[in-house]
C-alpha cells in the first residue's frame, strides 16, 4: 500500500525522500561508525583538499570533513526533531484548546491564548532564539528549546484553524449531543482528520528548525565545540575560503541539500496527504506516468 | 565587474602618480570608542591617537625603549624620587595654544585626582609635589623611588593635554602630535591630516585615514583590491601566508605585548593542587597550539613575560610537553582517572581556536574540558569579577603587567607572599641590576608555581603594501606612530 503510493507519488517527493533518507542514514551510522574520529586533532594532516582518503577533505585542526558532516547532520537532525517535537507537543494542544473553547461559546480562552500566540508569533524568531541562548547560555540543549518555543505559535495556528471548521461538522454535534467532552472530542474526532496537515507542517518546520540550529551554531550560540556542527563549521571556514574554500563549501551545501530534500518532501507530501489539493492536479500528468510505466 | 573596472581606476591612478604616495590609508578591526586615550581604557583609542595627536613628557618607541617627548631631557635624583624635565620650547596645541610646564602640571594632577576616570591611576599615585621652576623646567617628586613610573609617563594614559580643549578630547582630540584630527565618520573611518605647525621633524604622510574593517573576510578583500594600504595588525593569520605570497605586499610579524595564558583559577579544587597545575603545564603543547591556533605567527612563554623585554628569562623548558611525567603528577595529585572541568571562552577567535586545542591536549591525561564560549560581558562578569571558572583563555595586553600576580583578589587567586615581596621589592628598589635580577625572579617564581598555562606571546601581524617603510614591527605598547612612516619611490608598485 505504502509501495504503491510512493511510486504514484509526485518525483520532486521521491527526490527529497530520499535525500531525507540519505541524511537519516548517514547521522544514524554516525553513531556507530565515521570515517575518522571528528575530535582527532592532527595538525599534520590539515588543509588536505578533498580526494582519496579524505572525500570531503579536511579542515584547519586536520579533521575529517566528511566524519563532521556526519555528526553535525546528525546533532542538526537531533535538535531539529526535539524542538519540532516539542513545538508540536505545546503548540497542537493549544490550538485545540482554543478551537473547542471557541466553538462552544467562550471566547475569553480562545482570544487570550491566540493573542499570546501573536506575541510569540510576531517575535522575529531567531532574534528569540538568539535572545534565549543569551540569557540562558549557549549549547544545543537551550537551541533546542529556542528553537522549540518558535515552534509552538506555528502548530497553535495550524491546529486550531484546522480544528475551528471540523466543529461544524455533523459527526462532531453527534459527538457532542452523545455527552462527549471537549477533550474528548478534541482527540478522537479532531485530532485523527487534521493529522495530514501537522505532518506536512512538520516537515516544513523541521526544514526551519535546521536552518535556525544552523545559524545560532554560526553565531556561536548553538552546538557547543568540540561537536561539530554544521552552522559553526561555516563560521570557522570564513577566513579561509581562498586557500580552502572546501571548508566553506562542503558544510553550505550539506545545509542546502539538508534543507532541500524536506522541502521537497513537505511538498510531496502536501500533494499526497491532501485530497483536495490532489483533485487539483492535472489529469496529464497522471496519465504520463502511466504511459511511462 | 565592479571590482574589476575598480581595481582598473585604481591601476591608472598609480600609473599617473609619479612620485610617491602622501596618503596613507590604514585598516583598524575595533574603532576606538573615543579618542581620548586619558580617559578611555580600550587599546583601539591608543592605537589611533598615541604618538600621532598626543604626545607624552616621554615617547615609547617601537621597541619600547624610551624616547625624549615633549620633555628634551631628565634627570633622575641619586635617590630615584625626583624627577627634573626639561620640556620642548616652541610646542602648541592644534588649537593654537601655546604648551608649558603648566599644562603639565594639569594633566598630571587632573589623571591623579580624587574624581579622574584615568584607567591607569596607579601611574601617577606615587606623585608627592609638582613643582615648576620655570615655563620650561617642571620637577616631579615621587613618594618612594619608582623604577617603571618613567616608562609609565610614556604610555597614552600619561599623554598631556591642554585645559582649554580636555573636555572635548573624546570626540575632537587637541593635542601637540605630528597630526591633527580632521574627522571622524562613526562606524567608517577617522581622518587625520600633518599638522604643518609641529615642533619635531614633520612627518612625510601628509593625511591619514584610518578605515574601520570589523570583519576578516573584508580586511582580506579591502587589502587585496588596494582600499588600504595597511593594516598594522592583520587580524586572520592564517591569510597571512597569501600576502607573503604577493610580491605587492610585505608581511611582518612582530610580537605584542599580549601574553596568552591558560588561566587557572588557583582558589578552587582541584587546580589549588599544584601537582595537578603542573601536570596541565606537562600536558599543554605549545608547539601544537602555537601552529594550529596562530599559524605559526607566536611565540612560545614560559612565564608571563615578554619575549622582546630585555629581562625575559626562557622558561619554556621548565615544563616541556610531556604526557608521562603529566600523567605521574596527576596519580600524585590523586587524580589517576582525571576529572572534568569548564573552559569558559571569550569571543576572540585566538581563544576559541586555543580552547579546542587545549581541550584536546588536556583530554589525554583525564581532564574532560567542556568548552563554553561566552560574550564579553558575561566573561568579564563571571569570570574576571567573579572568580566563577574553572579555566579560561585570554592575551594578558597590557604592558608589563607582572605585578599583577601580587593581587591576591585578581581572577587568578594565587595568593603567595613570597611573589608579592619580590614585587614589593622591585617597586621600592632604585637600582636598575636588581630591579632586572628581580624580575627574573618573578616569572621563575610563577612559572615554578604553574599558576596558570603559559602558551604564547600574541603576534603583531602587520601587513602592508610593498614600499611602505617605517611601520613598527612589534607592540611594546598599542601605539600606530605614524611619524617615520613613507612609501619608497618604487618603479615596481606601478606594473600590478
Amino acid at each position: 500500500m505504502i509501495i504503491q503510493l510512493f511510486k504514484k507519488s509526485p518525483l520532486s517527493f521521491k527526490i527529497g525522500f530520499f535525500i531525507s533518507i540519505a541524511y537519516v542514514i548517514a547521522a544514524l551510522l554516525s553513531f556507530i561508525w565515521t570515517p575518522y574520529d571528528v575530535m582527532a586533532i592532527n595538525l599534520e594532516k590539515r588543509f588536505i583538499a578533498p580526494g582519496i582518503g579524505h572525500i570531503f577533505g579536511t579542515d584547519h585542526f586536520g579533521r575529517d570533513i566528511l566524519s563532521m558532516i556526519m555528526v553535525g547532520a546528525r546533532n542538526a537532525i537531533a535538535v531539529s526533531l526535539v524542538a519540532v517535537g516539542i513545538g508540536m507537543i505545546i503548540g497542537v494542544p493549544l490550538g485545540l484548546w482554543s478551537a473547542a473553547t471557541r466553538s462552544t461559546g467562550g471566547r475569553v480562552i480562545d482570544e487570550i491564548l491566540m493573542r499570546g500566540n501573536d506575541l510569540v508569533f510576531a517575535f522575529p524568531s531567531l532574534l528569540m532564539a538568539i535572545m534565549i541562548t543569551a540569557v540562558f547560555g549557549p549549547g544545543a540543549m537551550n537551541a533546542i528549546i529556542a528553537i522549540g518555543i518558535f515552534n509552538i505559535p506555528v502548530f497553535a495556528r495550524m491546529s486550531r484553524g484546522g480544528a475551528l471548521g471540523l466543529w461544524e461538522k455533523e459527526y462532531i454535534m453527534a459527538a457532542r449531543v452523545a455527552g462527549k467532552g471537549k477533550a474528548k472530542i478534541s482527540y478522537e474526532h479532531i485530532l485523527p482528520n487534521i493529522m495530514n496537515l501537522l505532518i506536512v507542517q512538520a516537515t516544513i518546520q523541521f526544514s526551519i528548525a535546521i536552518i535556525a540550529e544552523a545559524s545560532l551554531s554560526y553565531v556561536g550560540l548553538g552546538t557547543q565545540p568540540p561537536n561539530p556542527s554544521l552552522g559553526r563549521m561555516l563560521f570557522e571556514a570564513q577566513t579561509m575560503i581562498f586557500f580552502a574554500p572546501w571548508l566553506a563549501l562542503v558544510p553550505g551545501l550539506a545545509i542546502v541539500m539538508l534543507v532541500l530534500g524536506l522541502n521537497l518532501m513537505g511538498d510531496g507530501l502536501r500533494d499526497i496527504l491532501d485530497p483536495k489539493l490532489r483533485r487539483k492536479e492535472p489529469d496529464g500528468v497522471e496519465a504520463k506516468q502511466n504511459v511511462s510505466s | 565587474m565592479r571590482r574589476l573596472f575598480t581595481i582598473f581606476i585604481l591601476s591608472v591612478s598609480l600609473i599617473t602618480s609619479a612620485s610617491a604616495q602622501t596618503t596613507l590609508k590604514v585598516g583598524l578591526q575595533l574603532e576606538p570608542p573615543n579618542l581620548d586615550p586619558i580617559s578611555g581604557a580600550a587599546a583601539a583609542i591608543d592605537e589611533v591617537v598615541y604618538g600621532n595627536v598626543f604626545e607624552g613628557l616621554v615617547r615609547i618607541d617601537e621597541n619600547g625603549d624610551i624616547k625624549p617627548g615633549l620633555a628634551n631631557f631628565w634627570q633622575i635624583s641619586t635617590d630615584g624620587k625626583s624627577y627634573l624635565f626639561n620640556l620642548a620650547e616652541g610646542v602648541s596645541f592644534h588649537d593654537g595654544s601655546p604648551f608649558d610646564a603648566e599644562d603639565v602640571r594639569f594633566s598630571f594632577n587632573r589623571a591623579r585626582a580624587q574624581n579622574s576616570t584615568n584607567a591607569k591611576k596607579y601611574i601617577f599615585e606615587p606623585i608627592a609635589n609638582i613643582d615648576i621652576f620655570d615655563p620650561y623646567t617642571i620637577m616631579i617628586s615621587l613618594n618612594q623611588a619608582r623604577p617603571d613610573f618613567l616608562f609609565n609617563i610614556g604610555l597614552g594614559d600619561a599623554v598631556i593635554v591642554s585645559s582649554k580643549s580636555v573636555d572635548k578630547n573624546a570626540s575632537q582630540p587637541i593635542g601637540t602630535g605630528p597630526y591633527k584630527f580632521k574627522k571622524w565618520v562613526r562606524g567608517d573611518r577617522i581622518e587625520f591630516e600633518r599638522n604643518e605647525n609641529y615642533w619635531g621633524a614633520l612627518p612625510k604622510m601628509e593625511a591619514i585615514t584610518f578605515k574601520i574593517i570589523t570583519d576578516p573576510l573584508s580586511a582580506y578583500t579591502a587589502m587585496k583590491a588596494g582600499d588600504i594600504d595597511t593594516f598594522p595588525n592583520y587580524p586572520a593569520p592564517e591569510n597571512l601566508f597569501l600576502f607573503n605570497n604577493d610580491p605587492s605586499y610585505e608581511v611582518e610579524v612582530g610580537l605584542t605585548a599580549g601574553e596568552t595564558i591558560l588561566s587557572t583559577n588557583n582558589k578552587r579544587a582541584p587546580f589549588d593542587n599544584i601537582l595537578v597545575r603542573k601536570a596541565m603545564a606537562h600536558a599543554i603543547n605549545r608547539k601544537e597550539i602555537i601552529e594550529g591556533a596562530m599559524f605559526g605567527n607566536a611565540e612560545p612563554i614560559g612565564s608571563h613575560f615578554a619575549p622582546t623585554h630585555p629581562d625575559y628569562v626562557d622558561l619554556t623548558g621548565l615544563y616541556p610537553h610531556d604526557l608521562t611525567k603529566a600523567k605521574a603528577f596527576m596519580r600524585e595529585a590523586g587524580y589517576g582517572d582525571g576529572f572534568t572541568a569548564s573552559l569558559k571562552l571569550p569571543p576572540p577567535i585566538y581563544a576559541r581556536r586555543t580552547g579546542e586545542l587545549i581541550a584536546h591536549q588536556l583530554s589525554k591525561i583525564g581532564i574532560k574540558v567542556n568548552i563554553e564560549n561566552m560574550e564579553w560581558a558575561q566573561w568579564i562578569d563571571q569570570v574576571l569579577r567573579n572568580l566563577n571558572y574553572d579555566l579560561t583563555i585570554v592575551s594578558h595586553v597590557e604592558p608589563m603587567d607582572i605585578n599583577i600576580y601580587a593581587n591576591p583578589n585578581y581572577y587568578f587567586g594565587y595568593d603567595n607572599k613570597e611573589f608579592q615581596a619580590i614585587i614589593k621589592k622591585i617597586d621600592s628598589s632604585s637600582n636598575p641590576e636588581e630591579i632586572s635580577a628581580l624580575y627574573k625572579e618573578a616569572q621563575r617564581k610563577i612559572a615554578d608555581d604553574a599558576v596558570n598555562g603559559y602558551l604564547f606571546q600574541m603576534g603583531k601581524f602587520g601587513v602592508w603594501k610593498k614600499g611602505l617603510k617605517g611601520m613598527w614591527r612589534n607592540y611594546p605598547i598599542r601605539s600606530n606612530d605614524f611619524r617615520d612612516v613613507y612609501f619608497e619611490e618604487q618603479e615596481g608598485l606601478m606594473n600590478d
